[in-house]
Order: structure tokens, then C-alpha cells, then sequence
């Protein structure tokens, strides 16, 4: 099935999301689509199955134009999207998940689960997802849940699939694995979209790649001869070094040392497992690991959001395992927090609020009990000015600035003074291009000025870019340190570790 | 050197305070006047559906008007009416603000009052200028205390405070009954509940009795004002101000950000039972002179109608104490010119409430009052 939009342009007011849009979506054939955030991509992929109305242009399905009046009316046509974040119901099997909504149904509404089971499995089959049909969601891996999502939209006899960054979630083998199973849809005559931010995966699946910047096509590239710079430029709008330019690492005197630390989660069950390590002045410590293996629960204990059961935390020798979360900042600790909506910021808070919302009732910004708005607001300008946060005014919403400014609005409230450690959880989740490579340099500066620097980043090739040392965390333990200092690190042996294979 | 002043002007392009968005002014103020407009209008819908004819209508909206802004006296009754609303919805306003959805305002309210009551004839022998300041000063000082202990529940045990502050007004109803019957503040040779009286020198003194004896405006007006701007200072230039907004926006970056949460809780709970207990003595100091059962009169729960339909900012609270307190004032005037029951009153006040909790239901009814939708990206909250 082939799809075509054609001239399409979509307004939100005074924005233009998308601005005549041309583009083709042919069967057997994987289309590669790149963009930063903002770039209109999500908007146009929710032209696609249904969900907005194009202003002007027309949507063509076998050349013919169709005009799709609500979401249902996109997979009606056969077009499915798998969304970034899983939208399944945890405690129904695989089978369950897959046909609610359309389940088979016999007489007096009985719900046929055998018939359900047996068609899953047939469509397992025929794509080589490998998904047990009767195991429980909650029971897979993100992985496995993944080609659930996938196995919903096939179940629905969608021809075009519209995959929403699907390799965020995923290890590096499991990103092998994926890729295998899109490449058994397309040889199958299935039309997929292929929708990232990570190039060298868009040139490793795609036939062909469409870049979107501004709401507009500005460029198409053939996988097999076009490079990374060329695409990047096509997509930031200017030349971008991905080489994070750092000089070898002079590690002095220990900023941050944990010993044997065991944290629970909420639930009671162990997320660190006795761990222990160190980040020494001077260097860039990186833990790697895919989601979910305590590492959240390892940054919390070290910035004092949760109190360890077991095991200390030494800041430049001092014991701070119990000190309270202002009493680490006062101490020079910077914490980038991994999600900046839930914890970074109060989108409600203007910048300059949120600029000062761990340090509000510091001297310099208070009269007694009073806040000098004035001393605050002048602050807030210049750090703006000094970290390119590009907003109007100190006093619009932070919840109104892109994604990448907000981002770089809380690395800027918490590089912004006299620092010795600096913790930053996944600093560059969800942002383009642009302000990664900004705020890898910070970190870099940040290092260079004889801070102790950990990162937790899930994307592996952050880890690699920035890191001197690189220690990889497995189901609450680290489980493998690899020495970048000397030379490059071997990218599987960390995927391999992360998968837990060096445990 | 030219370098120096590019961030100079970028700095100054920052700090120029932007207009407010169109959609702040929306969320702000054509909401709340919409919803009082279709309030009106559903009341007098309800006097037709339920047998009144057109004149009575007519004649009712004009006693409302006349009995609320159409003479001094009016006037002065309707400020009368606002003085506790505003006090104890300025109160409750700073709990939203903190997150803290408190309904105990009415407990805080009954508490206080009792409390500047005994105080007053406790020490009648006080001057004027110490005993009142006194006065108010117990009946604030409990109702924070009261409120505390929901806001100390919650920050120990995590009990929700709607469950915690409903249970201390029925506590507090009791209680008030229990203490009016007991001897040393029940009135001498009382059997019913009633308090003894508060000595004149302990009074909030009426302002505009030297022009007729009945104008029972009193000086709780000016503890009423200032309040509305100490709340005000509290909650946009205070340390503590800027710690309950955090909290009550997103607690996740409270905590991530340093602020004590229990410590939080309790104070703002605390601050809010203080206005509170305010109103109560403010009520008893400048009105009834005493404390009966439910001198309250659910003054406690219209305020919470107030600081929703005030936006939880200082001066929407003092505006809609105003509008509530003309409300109380001109129903009075409807029921006795037009004969119909002051209860249409308590109905628009509900359907004021509902339309505020609405905002989408007002847009479509009014489209032509907002820009479009799709064009503003969310107000700037409160």
C-alpha cells in the first residue's frame, strides 16, 4: 500500500507545524524520518492516522484521496502507529492486549479468547515476533512489550506502520533484534515510518530518509551514500561536531565515594544491591544501563532524596548519607534531575522562578524573609544569556519553552555556581541536536574546571561520548568498568554487559 | 567592549516585563464574570421553572441590586457580610496555593471566634488598644492551632487533609456546643448555649454609627485589608510564599529542590487556619458580640466558594468577598421586597462555583468572549 501527502500544512494559530509537506510512503520499503523535537514530525504523523486535520494539502492512499474525519479513521485505512510510550494494560496477557478493542465476539457478547489467541499467534508467526500469546504484559521486558504495540496495530490490518522513536527504550542487541523484525515487515510489503532523532540507526534501517526541520522537508537523503554530518546538518540547520571535544581527564582527589549502599524502592524490593564506586575531581564518571535497573534509585540516594537501608556516602571525605538534600547543594553538589517535568521545574513557575528554586532563600537572593525579586530576576537574565536559553522574558511560564530550553534552563540553575560534583541524570533525554551538543560541552567545562562528574544516561552513546570512566549498572550492582581514558571503549562489551551477560 | 553591551541589551530584553497574555486575562477575569452572569441568569431560570412570574423576577433582581450597592446602609451590610468571607477565604486561598485543599475553614472559624470571645471577658479590665489586638489575636492564634493538627496528621501520616479538616468540623460543632453550656463562658442565668458577651472594649468599633446608629460596618474592614496584602507579601515575595507555591504546583520539585514538605504542610495549614480563626473573632468582635451554636452560619464553606472564584490570588479573594457579600446583603432585600427565599442566593452562589470549576463549560457558552482555542498555549495558572 503506498501513502501520499501532498502540500499538507497545518496551522496552531500564529505556529505553522507543518508548512506543505510532500512526502511518500511506499510498501516494502522503510522510510527513515528525522527531526528534532518541534520539527512537526509528531503533528504530521498525527495527520497520518487521523487524529488532526491538515489545513490545506490532501492524503492519498493508493492514489486515491481519502480525508480521515477522527483517529479510528487512519487504521480503518490501514495505517497503525506505535507510540513511544506503551499503552498496555499490565495485568491482561499478550493475546488480551492485542484484541482489546476489537475482540472476537461470539453470541450474547462472549468473548472469544481461543480464536484471539490462535490469530495472534498466527501473525506471531508470520513476522518472527517470538511473543508468547498467553504471558502476562507486566511479566515481559520493554523489549517483548514493544512488539506487543507492534503485533496490535499488525492484528488490525494496518499496512503502514508508524513507529514513534521505538529504540529509546531498547539495549543496543535488543535494537538488533527490532531491527531484524522490521526488516521481516518490509519484505512482507509492509510500509513502515521510522521516526528518530538517532542517525546512525536511521541509516542503518531505512531505504530512504526524510528530513523535517521547521515543519518543513529539507532534505532527502539515500542511506547508502549520504553521511551523519550531512544529515545532522540537514536537520539542526548548520554543521555539528559530534566528537564531544575533551581533553584526557586529570583525575585528582576523591569528590565522591559510596560504599556498599543498598536503597529500596517504594515497594520494599532492593534497587541498589551494595554498591559501591567512585567519582574522583577532574573526571567524567558514566553509568550506563538500560532503564529501570536502580539507577534512579542510586542518583535519589546520592542527592538525598531517599535515605540508603545500608552502606554510606562520602562527599569529599565528609559523611553526608544522612544530610538533608539542601544541606548536599549547599555543599557544591548540582543535581540534574532525569525528568525535568516531574522534579526539574514548575512549568507554572516563570524562568526566573524556576532559576532559583533550589537557592530562592540563599542570601543573595533574599532580604530576610523576603525574596529580592529584583537581584532575582537580573540573575536569572544572565544566566539565560550565559546558557542559551532562549526565551522572551525571564517572566514567560517555563512551561511555555521548548523541551531543549527548559532543559537547558535546569542545567543552567544548577551549573551556575561554585559546584564540585556535579550528578546529571539523563541530561539530554528528548532533546535535538543542538542543545545535546550544548550541554555535553557544560559538562565537559564542568569537568575541566575539577568538578566530579557522574552521568546516568541510558543513551548509550552519551555515556560513550562523554565518559572517562564508564561503569555499567545491572539489576542494582555495577557489573563491568571500562577505562576510556586509554583508548575506545568496545561498544558491544557494554551492550553485552548492560544486558546483564557479565554478571 | 561592543560584546560587553550585546548581553547588556539582551539582558534588559529579558527582564522587560511582558504583557500579559491574553489568555492569563481569560483565566482570570472573563471566567469568573462569565460564570456570575450565567449563575444570574440559571437563578432566575430557577425562580421561573419553580411558579415565580416575570415581575417578581424583576422585581427580585432589582432588591438585589438595591439591597446590596443601592444605599449606604446596603453598602455598609454588604462590606459587613464580606469582612469574614474574605478573611477566611484569603485563608483558604493560601492553602490551594500550598496544594492543601482545606474544608476545615468553618471549624477554624467556630474555634476562633470561641476563643476571642473567652479571651475578651476573660480580661475586661484590659484597655481597648491591648485587649482587642488580644482578642483577634487568640481567636487566630487558635485556628491555627486547630488547622495544624490536620496539617500535622498529614505531613506525619500522610491523612488526607479533605478527610482530616471535614472530621475537625464536626468535631468542632461539638465542641462549640459543649463549651457554651459549660459554666464559666456561658451567659448567667442561660440554659441554652450561649456565650457571655464581649465587653465593649474589646469590640472592633463601628465605623459609620455617627451617621445612623444601624450602619454596622466596623474596624474588622481594616484587619481585612491587611490581611489581603500580608497574604499577598506571603505568597509572591516571601521565602516561605515562594516554598508553598512550590509545594502546592509540584511537591516532586519541592523535594527535589530542598524544601521541607511536613514543614510546609503544617505551616501553610497552619497560616490558613490563622485567617480563619480571624474571621471567626473578626465576626464576634464586629457583629454578634458572642458565641452561640453555629454562629458560623457557613461562612467557612462560602468561603471556599470565595478563594475559588478569587483564582487563590489576594485581590480575587477580596473582589469575590465583596460580590459574595453583596449577595448575602441583597438576598436579604429580595426576600423581604419580593417575598422569594434568600435560599436562590445560595443556589447562584453554588452555580457560580460550578461554572468556575468549568472553565470549558463558560468558553462554549461565551466562544465569542475567548480568542480560539488552539491559539493560547495554557494561561499563566493563577
Amino acid at each position: 500500500m503506498d501513502v501520499e501527502l501532498r502540500g499538507i500544512t497545518k496551522r496552531f494559530g500564529p505556529v505553522v507545524a507543518n508548512d506543505g509537506v510532500n512526502l511518500t510512503i511506499r510498501g516494502g520499503e522503510v522510510l527513515g524520518l528525522l527531526g528534532e523535537n518541534g520539527a512537526g514530525k509528531s503533528t504530521m504523523m498525527n495527520i497520518l492516522s487521523g487524529l488532526y486535520r491538515p489545513d490545506e494539502g490532501e492524503i492519498l492512499v493508493n492514489g486515491k484521496a481519502v480525508v480521515f474525519e477522527g483517529p479510528g479513521d487512519g487504521i480503518s485505512a490501514g495505517i497503525g502507529m506505535v507510540h513511544q510510550h506503551f499503552m498496555l494494560v499490565p495485568v491482561f496477557t499478550v493475546a488480551e492486549n492485542v484484541v482489546l478493542g476489537v475482540e472476537p465476539t461470539g453470541r450474547l457478547d462472549y468473548l472469544d479468547l481461543k480464536t484471539a489467541r490462535e490469530q495472534v499467534r498466527e501473525i506471531n508467526d508470520e513476522y518472527g515476533l517470538e511473543v508468547d500469546p498467553d504471558a502476562l504484559i507486566e511479566n515481559l521486558p520493554v523489549g517483548i512489550q514493544q512488539r506487543v504495540e507492534i503485533l496490535k496495530v499488525l492484528f488490525r490490518s494496518a499496512d503502514v506502520l508508524i513507529l514513534d522513536e521505538p529504540t529509546a527504550v531498547l539495549t543496543p542487541q535488543e535494537v538488533d533484534e527490532f531491527f531484524e523484525i522490521v526488516k521481516s515487515l518490509r519484505d512482507a510489503g509492509k510500509a513502515i515510518v521510522f521516526i528518530t532523532h538517532k542517525l546512525h540507526e536511521i541509516l542503518e534501517i531505512s531505504d530512504r530518509i526524510s528530513v523535517l526541520r521547521g515543519g518543513r522537508i529539507t532534505g532527502e537523503g539515500d542511506p547508502k551514500t549520504v553521511t551523519t554530518e550531512e544529515l545532522a546538518e540537514m536537520m539542526v540547520g548548520r554543521p555539528v561536531s559530534f566528537e564531544v571535544d575533551k581533553t584526557p581527564s586529570q583525575p585528582g582527589e576523591s569528590m565522591l565515594e559510596v560504599r556498599d549502599l543498598v536503597v529500596l524502592r517504594d515497594n520494599d524490593e532492593i534497587a541498589v544491591d551494595h554498591l559501591s564506586l567512585n567519582v574522583r575531581s577532574g573526571e567524567v564518571v558514566g553509568i550506563a544501563g538500560v532503564q529501570g535497573n536502580g539507577q534512579s534509585a542510586l542518583v535519589e540516594a546520592i542527592t538525598g532524596l531517599t535515605r540508603p537501608v545500608h552502606g554510606e556516602i562520602l562527599f569529599q571525605g565528609a559523611d553526608i548519607t544522612r544530610s538533608s538534600v539542601r544541606a548536599r547543594h549547599r555543599m557544591g553538589m548540582a543535581h540534574i534531575p532525569e525528568d525535568r517535568h516531574k522534579s526539574g521545574m514548575i512549568s507554572n513557575f516563570t524562568v526566573a522562578e524556576n532559576m532559583v528554586l533550589n537557592s530562592y532563600y540563599a542570601p543573595a537572593f533574599s532580604n530576610g524573609p523576603q525574596i529580592d525579586w529584583r537581584r532575582v530576576n537580573q540573575t536569572a537574565a544572565k544566566f539565560c544569556v550565559d546558557f542559551d536559553v532562549r526565551t522572551p522574558s525571564v517572566f514567560l511560564r517555563a512551561g511555555n519553552l521548548s523541551g531543549g530550553n527548559q532543559q537547558k534552563m535546569v542545567v543552567a540553575r544548577e551549573l551556575e555556581r561554585e559546584t564540585r560534583l556535579v550528578i546529571a541524570a539523563q541530561p539530554t533525554r528528548g532533546l535535538d541536536v543542538g542543545s545535546i551538543e550544548y550541554i555535553h560541552e557544560r559538562l565537559i567545562a564542568s569537568r575541566d574546571e575539577g568538578d566530579g562528574v557522574l552521568i546516568v544516561s541510558s543513551e548509550l552513546d552519551e555515556i560513550m561520548g562523554l565518559s572517562d570512566r564508564i561503569l555499567v549498572m545491572f539489576e542494582g550492582r555495577i557489573v563491568a568498568e571500562f577505562d576510556a581514558s586509554k583508548g575506545p571503549v568496545d561498544r558491544n562489551a557494554v551492550g553485552l554487559a548492560m544486558a546483564g551477560a557479565a554478571a | 567592549m561592543s560584546e560587553k553591551t550585546d548581553i547588556n541589551a539582551e539582558m534588559n530584553r529579558l527582564l522587560a516585563r511582558a504583557t500579559r497574555d491574553r489568555s492569563d486575562i481569560e483565566d482570570l477575569v472573563v471566567v469568573p464574570v462569565f460564570a456570575v452572569i450565567v449563575a444570574l441568569i440559571l437563578g432566575a431560570a430557577t425562580m421561573l421553572a419553580t411558579g415565580v412570574d416575570l415581575a417578581t423576577i424583576g422585581k427580585s433582581f432589582v432588591a438585589l441590586f438595591v439591597g446590596s450597592v443601592g444605599s449606604l446602609n446596603a453598602i455598609s451590610e454588604t462590606l459587613t457580610a464580606a469582612i469574614p468571607l474574605v478573611l477566611a477565604g484569603l485563608g483558604l486561598a493560601l492553602g490551594f496555593r500550598a496544594g492543601l485543599f482545606n474544608i476545615g475553614a468553618e471549624g477554624q472559624l467556630l474555634l476562633g471566634g470561641v476563643a476571642a470571645v473567652v479571651f475578651g471577658f476573660s480580661f475586661p479590665d484590659l484597655p481597648f488598644v491591648v485587649l482587642m489586638p488580644l482578642c483577634l489575636l487568640a481567636g487566630a492564634l487558635t485556628g491555627a492551632f486547630y488547622a495544624s493538627i490536620a496539617g500535622a496528621l498529614k505531613a506525619a501520616t500522610g491523612a488526607h487533609e479533605v478527610i482530616s479538616t471535614i472530621m475537625l468540623n464536626l468535631i468542632s460543632y461539638r465542641l462549640l456546643d459543649y463549651l457554651l453550656r459549660s459554666p464559666w463562658i456561658q451567659k448567667e442565668g442561660r440554659s441554652d448555649p450561649i456565650s457571655k458577651s464581649v465587653p465593649d472594649n474589646a469590640q472592633l468599633p463601628r465605623l459609620l454609627d455617627w451617621i445612623e446608629p444601624n450602619l454596622r460596618l466596623h474596624a474588622g474592614i481594616f484587619v481585612m485589608l491587611i490581611a489581603v496584602f500580608v497574604v499577598y507579601w506571603i505568597l509572591f515575595r516571601s521565602k516561605i510564599g515562594f516554598a508553598f507555591r512550590a509545594s502546592g504546583e509540584n511537591p516532586d520539585a519541592a523535594r527535589y529542590a530542598g524544601m521541607h514538605s511536613g514543614l510546609i504542610i503544617v505551616a501553610a495549614m497552619a497560616s490558613a487556619g490563622a485567617l480563619a480563626g480571624l474571621a471567626g473573632a473578626a465576626q464576634v468582635l464586629g457583629v454578634l458580640d458572642r458565641a452561640s451554636p453555629g454562629f458560623s452560619a457557613g461562612i467557612g464553606f462560602d468561603a471556599i466558594a470565595v478563594a475559588l472564584l478569587g483564582r487563590s490570588h489576594p485581590l480575587g479573594v477580596l473582589f469575590a468577598g465583596v460580590l459574595f457579600g453583596g449577595l448575602e446583603a441583597g438576598g436579604r432585600q429580595m426576600q423581604v421586597d419580593a417575598g422569594v427565599s434568600i435560599d436562590i442566593i445560595g443556589i447562584i452562589q453554588a452555580l457560580i462555583i460550578v461554572f468556575i470549576a468549568a472553565p470549558l463549560l463558560v468558553r462554549a457558552i461565551f466562544p465569542w468572549g475567548f480568542r480560539r482555542t488552539g491559539d493560547n498555549h495554557g494561561g499563566k495558572g493563577k
